[in-house]
This record gives structure tokens, C-alpha cells and sequence, in this order.
């Protein structure tokens, strides 16, 4: 297909208005997947009696969750208002459901989290409740890493809504990539093989369907390899395969574990950096609106 | 078939769904909507650039902006009245002369059939009116900013400018919301001196700009065309639709818009499938032994 040479617009303004999300968005994006992934590696850990990838990844867990909650209000033009999201629950908003769900994960992530860090009594009072804690939060984790992507897709940018069919999937590759990495950095050699496993499965995942999505996207990928958002994303992807191979080592040597990780996670923020700031240049240049509308059009005029 | 979108809201017996039908041919320039919309709905100032782009100064619409003229300037193919050229006879003067037309045009929220900033909104701060159109109640409104890319035409902003009434707050035209429930016309189609804004039922305004259309092609202006009066179109129409004498890109506007949220059962399912595979792939990686 070759696109149109040229195309029109108004004085070149933007059709769109990019959202005014700042660097929050990206950055609870990223931190929401860590949290999501680590979830899971502790509750994984929990049954198989592996306590220091336990400990790490709650408190990993519980870390990144509070982060990125930090994030998502500062974000608010009236954070004091942030409650105002749960006046209602619409299926329409995927804010909205992401909301609730995080009312539901965050809870328990709080609780696993609290109770690998306090001492004494109340240690000894909230351990019978990390269990259970732990596995709710495990079971809810793999939404709060997906939905994500359906938050950027349900809009009209056109490099987040043309990458709505592989974006939950790079999100959570993109997540269990930096929480298996993490799981190897935090974690001693004799328990982080489920984080590597986890590591590579998500870089695998990741990588594989950024390419696909890059086919899918049509005109708005070229948002994903140009000016900013093509650094990071050639970034991320260097980072995230890199990982990946280092990870193969991290059984023998906990220096190449602890590269690997550093590289994942590193590779994962940029990951999702790249697809925002890539998402925001799409909506602000109306080539990526025009062009596309402007060829189905023609298409049903014949 | 027309829907109602107040009734699909859930407004039991609402009145006749209420638009603008803004006919850009009739069109002068004047901004006398921007002027009276600003002063009607208290929209503050937010300043005042030469944007070198005809005699539009305003640029875009925005948290501040919910009304806005756009200028366009276009080469057209000088009519030969077979005047004397100017300059000596026999000089080749190179470039050929072209005339040009100006084509005006008042943008304003379009008050979507299906509105993406409505549907996404996740406080229901947005909300449909009985009146068929969409309002952002501001004293619910968190500034979470969701409706500001999920708008396919660019139209809704937070409101910035330090210290002003409602900033950080997402807004827009309200079609007065205000006006209309006393009967009043909106400020702008009140204060335009051609009628190039319409205001009144729905219904009745498709009728009135089909035959508008009609009655421009009967004239020997082939090009002109009605935008967004189609409830065919991936918006379900809009309640704000246009008479263009162009194609709508060169207004700023989008050729073929479609509400974000027709595909949104497709994305939850994708969504769903991938974390399927993460419960899985993390289950896998603690069978997998050591
Ligand atoms: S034009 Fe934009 S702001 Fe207006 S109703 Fe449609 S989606 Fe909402």
C-alpha cells in the first residue's frame, strides 16, 4: 500500500486532542504491571515454599501498588475528587472498571504486603491472612495487568485504538517480564526459578506481539518508530531481549540474574513510555487521523 | 430510523431531541457566536495570539473555547470575465492569476448519537441530557481527563489557566443546557446574524438542511455537502451537523469518525485472553520445577 503523498488539514493543527495525561500515566502503567506480575510470583512462592521470593515479591508488590495509586491521583485536575470514581460502575469506562478493580487488588496486595513487613504482634496477627490475601490478589493481579491496555485503546488516538488487538497481550508480557526480572534481582539463585521462567516467557511474549502489532496497526505505527517514542521503543526492545538472554544464566550466576533483571525492568518502563509518547504524537499530528479516515471513505465511495 | 439517545439514557418521555444545524455556506465570519457564547456561559479568557492563519485568532476549541470560527482561504480558478490583463501588452507575466474564496466555517461540540467522552467518563460526571445532548456536570467532573482523547472531533479539554473558575475541570459547549430549559435559543444561534446557526428539533433541522442542499446544487454550487446529519454514520450522527462546501478535513474536521467504544467488547475480550494467558504462564512457571 502506498500511502497518499499528501493529505489535508487545517493549517496542520491536530483534528484530535492529545489526552493530558502526563509522565503519571506511563509510569502507573509500568508500576500496575510489576505490582500484577510480582502478585502472582508471591502467591506462586507461597505454595511452593519458597519464602524469600515470597517475601520479595509482596513487598514488591505492595510497593509498586502504592506508587502507581500515587500516580493515578496526582494525575486528577481535582485529586481531592478522586472518590468521585466510585459513584458509579459503568462497563462503558474502562477507568471506571479499573477503578474497582483496584479497590478489590489493592486491598490485598496491602494486606500479603503489611504482613511479611511488620514485627511482632501484629506480624504474628496478619500472618494466618497473607494466604489467602495473597491468592485473591493473584487472581485479580492478571486484569489489573491487561486492562491497562484497554484503557489506552478505548480512545480515539490512533496508535493506542489501532493496537487494541495485541496491546493487552504486550502489557502483560511487558509485566511478567519486569516482575520475573525483579524476582531474579530480589530473590537468591536457589528460589528464582519461576521468576526467570517468567522473565523469559514474558520477554517472549512481549517481543512477539510488538511485532504483530506493529502489522496490525497500519499507518499509526509509524507513531511507534519515529522521534521520541522510536528511541524508547528500539530502547525496549534492545533492553527486553537482552534480558531475556542474560535470564538464561541467572540459575548459575546471580551477577547475570541481577543484569537481567535491571535490563527487564528498564526495558519494560520504556516499553510502556514508547507506546504513550507514541500514542500522544499520533493524536497530535492530523496526518494519523486524516489519512486512514480519508482512505475508507474513498474506499466506500468506490 | 432516528434513535434517542434520552430515551436510551432513560429520560421517560423526554422532549424532541434538540441540535444545531450550522450551514457554513451563509457563514460571514463575524464570531459573534464565540463572543456570545463566552460571555453567556462565563468562559474565561484564554488570551489572545496572531496565529497567522486568516482571521482566525482562536485557534482550536478548547476548555475555554466552545465555540470557534475557522477561516479558510482557497485558490479557486480565476473566472475570465475577458477584462484587459494587467501590465503591458505582450509581457508574460509568469505565474498564473487565480482568485480565491473564503470558506467559514463555527465549530461546536457535536453532541454525538454514541459520545465516546460520555462513554468513557468514569465518574458520570458527563451525562446525556433529556434534551438528547451531553453535559459535563462540573462539580463532579475529577479531571481524570479520559474524555479528552476518547473524543473522536478533538472538541472536550481540561480547562487550563492558573486560578481560573473550574480548571483542571474537562469542558465544553452544554448547547445551554441553561437556556433550553427556559425555552431560550442558545447564546450563539441567537447571536448569529445569518442564521448560519440553526438551532431547534433535530428532526425538523435534517429536513431543513436537505433541502438547503438541495437548493445549493440547484444553483450551480455542486460542492456543497451535509456532515454528520447521517444516524448511519460510526457516531450514530450528531446532534451539531454541518453543511460544508468542502471536504470536512479541510474544516479540521475528521472525513470518516467512529465512537472508540464500538469496538470496545472486542478489546475486553482481547484483555480477557491475555491475562487468561498470564494466570496460566505463571501457574506454568511453578510446575516447571526448581
Ligand atoms: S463531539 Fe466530542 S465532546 Fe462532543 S459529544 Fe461528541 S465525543 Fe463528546
Amino acid at each position: 500500500m502506498v500511502p497518499p503523498a499528501t493529505f489535508t488539514s487545517y493549517y496542520g493543527r491536530p483534528v484530535l486532542k492529545a489526552s493530558p495525561w502526563k509522565d503519571d500515566i506511563p509510569a502507573y502503567l509500568f508500576l500496575g504491571g510489576l505490582a500484577a506480575g510480582s502478585s502472582l510470583l508471591g502467591a506462586g512462592a507461597d505454595l511452593t515454599h519458597r519464602p524469600r521470593l515470597r517475601q520479595s515479591s509482596r513487598v514488591a508488590a505492595l510497593a509498586a501498588i502504592s506508587a502507581s495509586m500515587a500516580a493515578l491521583v496526582h494525575d486528577l485536575g481535582k485529586p481531592s475528587r478522586f472518590v468521585n470514581m466510585l459513584r458509579v460502575a459503568k462497563p462503558s469506562s474502562p477507568m471506571s472498571m479499573g477503578t474497582w478493580l483496584l479497590t478489590a487488588y489493592g486491598p490485598m496486595v496491602g494486606l500479603a504486603g503489611v504482613a511479611e513487613l511488620a514485627p511482632g504482634r501484629l506480624g504474628r496477627l496478619l500472618a494466618p491472612l497473607a494466604r489467602p490475601a495473597g491468592l485473591v490478589a493473584a487472581l485479580t493481579a492478571p486484569a489489573v495487568a491487561s486492562y491497562t491496555a484497554v484503557l489506552l485503546a478505548d480512545t480515539a488516538t490512533p496508535a493506542w485504538h489501532e493496537a487494541y488487538r495485541e496491546l493487552p497481550f504486550v502489557f502483560v508480557g511487558s509485566a511478567a517480564a519486569a516482575a520475573g526480572g525483579l524476582g531474579m534481582l530480589a530473590s537468591p539463585v536457589a528460589e528464582s526459578g519461576p521468576a526467570q521462567r517468567l522473565a523469559i516467557g514474558g520477554a517472549l511474549l512481549e517481543l512477539g506481539m510488538e511485532r504483530r502489532m506493529e502489522r496490525s496497526m497500519g499507518l499509526a505505527a509509524e507513531a511507534l518508530h519515529e522521534g521520541k517514542p522510536g528511541r524508547l521503543w528500539r530502547t525496549a526492545e534492545r533492553l527486553t531481549a537482552l534480558g531475556a538472554v542474560t535470564a538464561l544464566g541467572a540459575r548459575r550466576s546471580r551477577v547475570l540474574g541481577v543484569l537481567s533483571g535491571a535490563a527487564l525492568l528498564t526495558g519494560s518502563a520504556c516499553t510502556r513510555f514508547a507506546i504513550f509518547e507514541a500514542g500522544q504524537e499520533s493524536a497530535r499530528d492530523p496526518r494519523y487521523t486524516v489519512v486512514p479516515q480519508r482512505e475508507r471513505v474513498d474506499a466506500r465511495q468506490g | 430510523m432516528t434513535t434517542n439517545p434520552a430515551l436510551d439514557a432513560g429520560w421517560v418521555d423526554p422532549p424532541p431531541r434538540q441540535g444545531f444545524f450550522t450551514d457554513t455556506s451563509i457563514c460571514i465570519g463575524c464570531k459573534a457566536c464565540e463572543v456570545a457564547c463566552k460571555q453567556w456561559n462565563d468562559v474565561p479568557d484564554d488570551g489572545m495570539q496572531l496565529l497567522g492563519s486568516s482571521y482566525d485568532n482562536t485557534g482550536a476549541l478548547s476548555g475555554s473555547t466552545w465555540r470557534h470560527v475557522a477561516f479558510i482561504e482557497q485558490p479557486v480558478p480565476a473566472v475570465s470575465l475577458g477584462m484587459p490583463k494587467i501590465g503591458l501588452p505582450g509581457q508574460q507575466s509568469g505565474a498564473e492569476r487565480t482568485d480565491f474564496r473564503w470558506l467559514m466555517s463555527s465549530d461546536v461540540c457535536k453532541h454525538c448519537t454514541h459520545a465516546a467522552c460520555l462513554d468513557v467518563c468514569p465518574t458520570g460526571s458527563l451525562f446525556r441530557t433529556e434534551f438528547g445532548t451531553v453535559v459535563v456536570q462540573e462539580d463532579i467532573c475529577n479531571g481524570c481527563g479520559y474524555c479528552v482523547p476518547a473524543c473522536p472531533f478533538g472538541v472536550i479539554d481540561k480547562r487550563v489557566g492558573e486560578g481560573v473558575k473550574n480548571e483542571g475541570i474537562a469542558q465544553k459547549c452544554t448547547l445551554c443546557y441553561d437556556r433550553l430549559h427556559d425555552g431560550l435559543t442558545p447564546a450563539c444561534a441567537q447571536a448569529c446574524p445569518t442564521q448560519s446557526i440553526q438551532f431547534g428539533d433535530l428532526d425538523e433541522l435534517r429536513e431543513r438542511a436537505a433541502a438547503r442542499v438541495e437548493a445549493l446544487h440547484d444553483s450551480g454550487v455542486p460542492s456543497a455537502r451535509l456532515y454528520g446529519e447521517s444516524p448511519d454514520d460510526g457516531v450514530g450522527g450528531l446532534g451539531a451537523f454541518f453543511l460544508l462546501l468542502d471536504e470536512p478535513e479541510v474544516y479540521g474536521l475528521p472525513p470518516d469518525p467512529v465512537v472508540t467504544t464500538r469496538e470496545l467488547p472486542q478489546m475486553w475480550k482481547k484483555a480477557g485472553l491475555a491475562a487468561a494467558t498470564l494466570l496460566a504462564g505463571a501457574i506454568a512457571v511453578f510446575a516447571g520445577g526448581t
